[in-house]
């Protein structure tokens, strides 16, 4: 869905580029033209976030790496260097360690939005595949990032991760000693850890340009979850509508990030990762970053080692089979009163999944983890597709002007 | 496009097939030195063994020891002890394997010594390092996912799928050694 073309640019030298390489044109299709929705709410302008985020974390790790050393002996050291001599180092540290942390704060609730508002299905599953498989690397990425300090988390979580592997039948201890290139987490595995950590943002950035671009070809949703008909009547030009609204919503959310890193810099962290790594003592609870916890909880939740390894992991690619298993016609939540129960309960059931990978695996824990990740799989695999077929809709609006003019309809007549 | 294509294959096409073959065998070859470069390399492998006098360790006591990167528990038994470790029937246990096996490495001038219980100190689950002297059957217990192991390094209950492994060791002299 592309707008009118409106850009001329309006000095000679702009048309002489123009004509050679069209990239202000492309620009200011993209982002200047570009009609949005005119319904979009706050929820939309997560993108916009996840984006400056991506760009915070490369800049803060390039400016990490100058002073960072990739060597067991001297990791730890030089991430305490950082937060003692150099200078604004622990500003720089704290900005990066906190940034990963709302990094995945933005993802969550935009790929909640996409949920709610059924932003995955026809004829956006492209999209949202690209998506999930962001939402893969950024797992990666602060999963290596958090051993690259050396603390005793860092350790032991690395541990325990690349045990997972170890399930794999048959190949599974050739699969391990490939990643560590040894018998165990150590110098090899976090020399290469480094490289793929500083290697990694620069895919998911690639990625985001074939979201964007996927994005663009199809077009936004939008909370009534009906397409565009009128680019004139349900849609505005992107700037300055949405560009306004983004700014000011990521403005809101940069006060919340400024708030940890200067009031709490170490609250969502783990004291034993000021601990330098022992590999001959295992911290008596270990537990990864919270963005992971759900699916730790899931992990620990089988009672077997290769059944934990592929439920957890299925957990997340079962997200990328999402538009087939949603049988329902209506796109949003909003017209959809029994789906937006289960919704909301699925957002419980991951938030409980998150505190009980928090605690230790036993008794009631281990059963209310079990409890919640059927529910988690059901979700998706019964409700998910039973829904669609019995659920009764209620009337969705004819385009996207009749919704805001069912809603702001009377303040609209009494301004014209 | 669709009208040039003839039902007899052509020397052309076997051409097509031969390169399109040789460029696959060509970037498996050289992938091969691309992937292999991420195993462990000559001086990892080179770290093979290690020696330990175990002649301070108290009866009932364990020493941990480092061997390629990983701990090694070396556990100098009570009676009681190895007893416990003896009278399981090992058809019942998770990985059935009898204590008499997993301390047959014991030997000290041809003598068995199954005192010397010798076991990597890495959880068969995810990797952690058990702790000694805990869980139900006073043998290890895993902190991270609640694995428990007997006097001799098996496995009785919780994720783990295997007993703790033994590494290949001997007695070089009555109170030496040789891990690897
Ligand atoms: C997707 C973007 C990124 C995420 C989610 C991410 C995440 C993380 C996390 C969670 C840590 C551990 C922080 C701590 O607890 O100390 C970390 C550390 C680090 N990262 Fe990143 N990172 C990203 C991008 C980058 C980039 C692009 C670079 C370098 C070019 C980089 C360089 C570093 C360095 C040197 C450290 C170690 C210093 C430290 O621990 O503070 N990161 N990263
Ligand atoms: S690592 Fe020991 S129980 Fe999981």
């Amino acid at each position: 869905m592309s707008g009118p073309s409106t850009y001329v640019p309006s000095s000679a030298i702009g048309r002489w580029f123009e004509s050679r390489l069209p990239i202000m044109g492309l620009m200011h299709g993209s982002f200047v033209a570009y009609p949005v929705p005119r319904n979009l709410n706050y929820f939309w302008t997560f993108g916009g976030i996840l984006s400056f985020m991506l760009g915070a974390q490369i800049i803060t790790g390039i400016i990490l790496a100058m002073h960072y050393t990739p060597h067991v002996d001297y990791a730890f050291g030089s991430v305490e260097h950082i937060m003692r001599d150099v200078n604004w180092g622990w500003f720089i540290r704290y900005t990066h360690a906190n940034g990963a942390s709302m990094f995945f704060v933005a993802v969550y609730i935009h790929m909640l939005r996409g949920l709610y508002y059924g932003s995955y299905k026809a004829p956006r599953e492209v999209l949202w595949i690209l998506g999930v498989i962001i939402y893969l690397l950024m797992m990666a990425t602060g999963f290596m990032g958090y051993v690259l300090p050396w603390g005793q988390m860092s350790f032991w979580g690395a541990t325990v991760i690349t045990n997972l592997f170890s399930a794999i039948p048959l190949v599974g201890d050739a699969i391990t000693t490939w990643l560590w290139g040894g018998y165990s987490v150590d110098n090899p595995t976090l020399n290469r850890f480094f490289s793929l950590h500083y290697l990694l943002p620069f895919m998911i950035a690639g990625v985001v340009i074939l979201h964007v671009w996927a994005l663009h070809v199809v077009g936004q949703n939008n909370p009534a979850g009906v397409e565009v008909k009128n680019i004139e009547r349900d849609t505005l030009p992107f700037t300055p509508y949405a560009t306004v609204k983004d700014a000011f919503g990521l403005v809101c959310f940069l006060i919340f990030y400024a708030w940890f890193i200067f009031y709490a810099p170490n609250y969502l962290g783990h004291a034993d990762n000021y601990i330098e790594a022992n590999p001959l003592v295992t911290p008596s609870h270990i537990v990864p970053e919270w963005y992971y916890l759900p699916f730790y909880a899931i992990l620990r939740a089988i009672p077997s080692k290769l059944g934990g390894v592929v439920a957890m992991f299925g957990a997340i690619v079962i997200l990328a089979f999402l538009p087939w298993l949603d049988t329902s016609r209506v796109k949003s939540a909003k017209f959809r009163p029994v789906y937006r129960v289960f919704f909301w309960a699925f957002v419980l059931a991951c938030v409980g999944l998150g505190y009980l990978g928090s605690q230790p695996p036993e008794g009631g824990f281990v059963i209310a983890a079990r409890l919640l990740t059927i529910y988690y799989f059901g979700f998706f695999l019964v409700i998910m597709p039973l829904l669609g077929l019995f659920e009764t809709p209620k009337p969705v609006p004819a385009s996207i002007a009749d919704a805001v003019l069912a809603k702001n309809g009377a303040a609209a007549q009494a301004h014209s | 496009m669709a009208s040039a294509s003839t039902a007899e294959p052509t020397r052309r096409d076997m051409l097509y097939i031969a390169t399109g073959a040789a460029a696959a065998v060509g970037a498996g070859a050289l992938a091969w030195p691309l992937i292999n470069q991420m195993n462990p390399d000559a001086s990892t492998l080179a770290l093979a063994s290690t020696e330990v006098d175990v002649a301070s360790i108290p009866e009932g006591g364990i020493l941990t020891v480092k061997w390629r990167g990983k701990p090694v528990f070396v556990r100098h038994r009570t009676k009681k002890e190895i007893d416990e470790a003896q009278q399981v029937k090992a058809a019942d246990l998770p990985d059935p394997q009898t204590d008499q096996d997993r301390v047959k490495q014991s030997t000290i001038s041809g003598a068995a010594h199954p005192e010397w219980l010798v076991v990597v100190g890495v959880c068969t689950h995810l990797g952690c390092v058990p702790l000694g002297h805990q869980g139900d059957f006073d043998g290890w217990f895993c902190p991270c996912h609640g694995s428990v192991y007997d006097t001799s390094g098996r496995i009785r209950s919780g994720p783990a799928p295997r007993n703790l492994d033994v590494p290949t060791y001997a007695f070089t002299a009555a109170t030496k050694l040789q891990i690897g």
